[in-house]
């Protein structure tokens, strides 16, 4: 880690002084009588002492993990400083090696006041356009950071569920009923082969993108409930409530899926009479709430529930998506089991 | 008298597939109930007490490797044992167990070929039955080896068990321990001076523990044998254990009751 970050300094090190030499030919193109050397020189001096004071400064500062970068007026602070360090200090390096190499050779020396203005006005502005730069190279690389970042978690929510969704006994119980309706009911049969179709189709589509429509994430729900509905008989009942104007809000794909089979697992599987699920969307405050509810055994049995991989999954795909502004609450009690997610519509 | 069997299955498709499964191929049997949990299963086998029990493994509340051992404890003596049958979908270890056993088996989805290998299994032991009277030791000794699941890996064995009680923790040494008894989500720590509640499961604290020292007893119990100080037959042929200083007495499940005689 350390020595990624020396790396990393190493190049923005280089990159600053090809950009000072870019700077000093520019100069030398436009006044083409100046001697080369001086500019070069003072062009580098003042360039490496900005990015010395600005890039070496940031990473003693606390820095968002954004950017890489200080707070607001802490940056523009640690941006003015590296500015006028490098001015001064800089200008004072530049004169010292010009005159132990003699770049300025037979060459007038230049007259400092006169030269004032424009020195001022270019290290200004490159070190303005540096730090930019670099400001934004960090945004960047960050949001292409965190792009990746959801995409491996919406790959790991998927191969969760392929985990749970070919689990043996699931596949086999699941074949075993389809089996079994194939000879009294030929009609229902293939019914429950369609639903399971969709079912496998959802998770096995590699293409998927990582968001989709509210309605969408409900239809793979009801697929999966339709299913289980067949297996478990009256032992299951369900409610899925998705109102028409939410119907397209796009959220993660299978966000809801380890919420809903959680739900059959640990919560109705386990209990004798069975229960009701219900899952709802809402919108509330500007912001969309799904709700997953059971009236299985709740904490009786599963006194680990709550830090499930499947929770802890879905608390990370929000968090890569929408940072702090999406959540989920989840709850076991006497009656059943309680998750509720929130988060912003897009 | 035709044959009878006890069909336990929570799935109702499946249970009426093998229900209809049956018909084909044993005609003659009838079925006397269906039920869909362990317990359930349990009350209607005392009370039909059938020749032959079909048993889902997995099923809410009680599956049926426990449904299978409590029925075993509370058989009366005077009547044979039924045959039993164990149901599954997919469960690799239990059907390796399965294929050593004469305990039998059969795979979801029931196919009607495997069926009637079954089938006529059972009717070769019902008719051993009615000339010799079943061997309830057998089935015992088969119903305890599947319960033991998988022999888990070795662990590090417990030198203390940590238990909180209140806000602090307490620390009791393991051959403080008289025994273990599961309750609910929480399983007791009985120990010469009191109780503590522990939130880890029975089955995941037996392999950290002694297996010399520490003896199940009872689906839900394990006792410190070096704690036992002796072992009473009561009028219905039931084993009770007495502990050194403690008045409580202890169940022992016929599972287990071999585990106790004179040397």
């Amino acid at each position: 880690m350390r020595r990624l970050e020396a790396l990393d300094k190493l190049q923005n090190m280089l990159q600053v002084m090809a950009f000072c030499l870019g700077i000093a030919t520019a100069q030398y193109i436009v006044t083409p009588e100046r001697p080369y050397g001086p500019t070069v020189a003072y062009s580098l001096s003042i360039g490496l002492v900005t990015w010395a004071i600005v890039d070496l400064g940031r990473t003693f500062m606390p820095s968002a993990a954004e950017t890489g970068w200080p707070s607001g007026p802490t940056a523009i602070a640690l941006v003015v400083v590296g500015i006028a360090g490098g001015f001064f200090i800089g200008n004072g390096i530049g004169g010292v090696v010009c005159r132990t190499f003699g770049l300025y050779g037979s060459a007038p020396l230049p007259d400092p006041r006169a030269e004032l203005r424009s020195s001022v006005v270019i290290t200004v502005l490159a070190g303005i356009v540096g730090c930019y730069y670099f400001y934004s190279v960090g945004r960047s690389s960050y949001l292409e950071r965190k792009m990746g970042e959801a995409k491996q978690h919406a790959d790991e929510a998927r191969l969760k569920l392929l985990e749970t969704q070919l689990e043996p006994h699931m596949l086999f119980n699941t074949l075993a009923n389809l089996r079994a309706l194939i000879g009294v009911d030929p009609g229902r049969a293939q019914q429950m082969l369609d639903h399971m179709i969709a079912y496998l189709r959802a998770t096995l589509d590699a293409s998927r993108a990582t968001t989709h429509p509210l309605q969408a994430e409900f239809d793979r729900l009801r697929d999966y409930l339709e299913l289980m509905a067949i297996r478990m008989g009256p032992r299951l009942t369900y409610t899925l409530d998705l109102p028409p104007d939410l119907a397209n809000v796009r959220v993660p794909t299978l966000l809801l899926q380890p919420l809903v089979e959680n739900a059959i697992q640990h919560g109705l599987e386990p209990k004798v009479q069975g229960g009701r699920i219900t899952v709802r969307a809402a919108r509330q405050h500007g912001q969309l709430v799904v709700t997953v509810d059971d009236t299985g055994v709740g904490d009786a049995h599963a006194p680990s529930q709550g830090s499930g991989f499947g929770l802890s999954q879905i608390r990370e795909r929000l968090a890569a998506l929408h940072g702090d502004r999406a959540d989920l609450a989840f709850r076991t009690g006497q009656d059943g089991a309680n998750a509720r997610i929130t988060l912003p519509i897009a | 008298m035709n044959p009878t069997a006890l069909i336990a299955e929570d799935e109702p498709l499946l249970a009426q597939a093998l229900q209809a499964e049956l018909a084909r191929a044993w005609p003659e049997l009838r079925i006397v109930a269906s039920v869909g949990d362990g317990a359930a299963a349990v009350q209607a086998a005392l009370q039909d007490r059938p020749d032959v029990l079909f048993f889902d493994i997995r099923m809410p509340g009680q599956g049926g490797l426990d449904a299978a051992a409590e029925l075993a404890d509370a058989w009366p003596g005077d009547a044979p044992f039924p045959a039993l049958v164990f149901v599954t979908a997919y469960d690799q270890y239990a059907v390796q167990a399965f294929e050593a056993q004469a305990v039998d088996y059969v795979l979801k989805p029931v196919q009607a070929g495997r069926l009637q290998k079954t089938v006529e299994k059972l009717r070769q032991a019902l008719a051993q039955r009615a000339a010799r009277g079943t061997d309830l030791e057998a089935t015992l000794g088969q119903l305890r080896h599947l319960l033991q699941g998988a022999p888990a890996a070795p662990q590090p064995q417990l030198k203390v068990i940590q238990a909180s009680v209140g806000n602090s923790i307490r620390l009791v040494p393991i051959d403080e321990v008289a025994y273990f008894e599961a309750a609910d989500k929480y399983v007791r720590v009985v120990c010469a001076d009191g109780e503590v509640l522990i939130r880890t499961p029975l089955k995941d604290l037996l392999p950290q523990l002694d297996a010399q020292l520490f003896w199940q007893i009872h689906r839900g119990t394990v006792v410190r044998a070096t704690a036992v100080e002796s072992v009473h037959r009561d009028e219905a042929g039931k084993l009770h254990l007495a502990l050194r200083g403690h008045k409580e007495r202890l169940p022992v499940s016929r599972l287990y009751a071999h585990l106790f005689k004179a040397m």
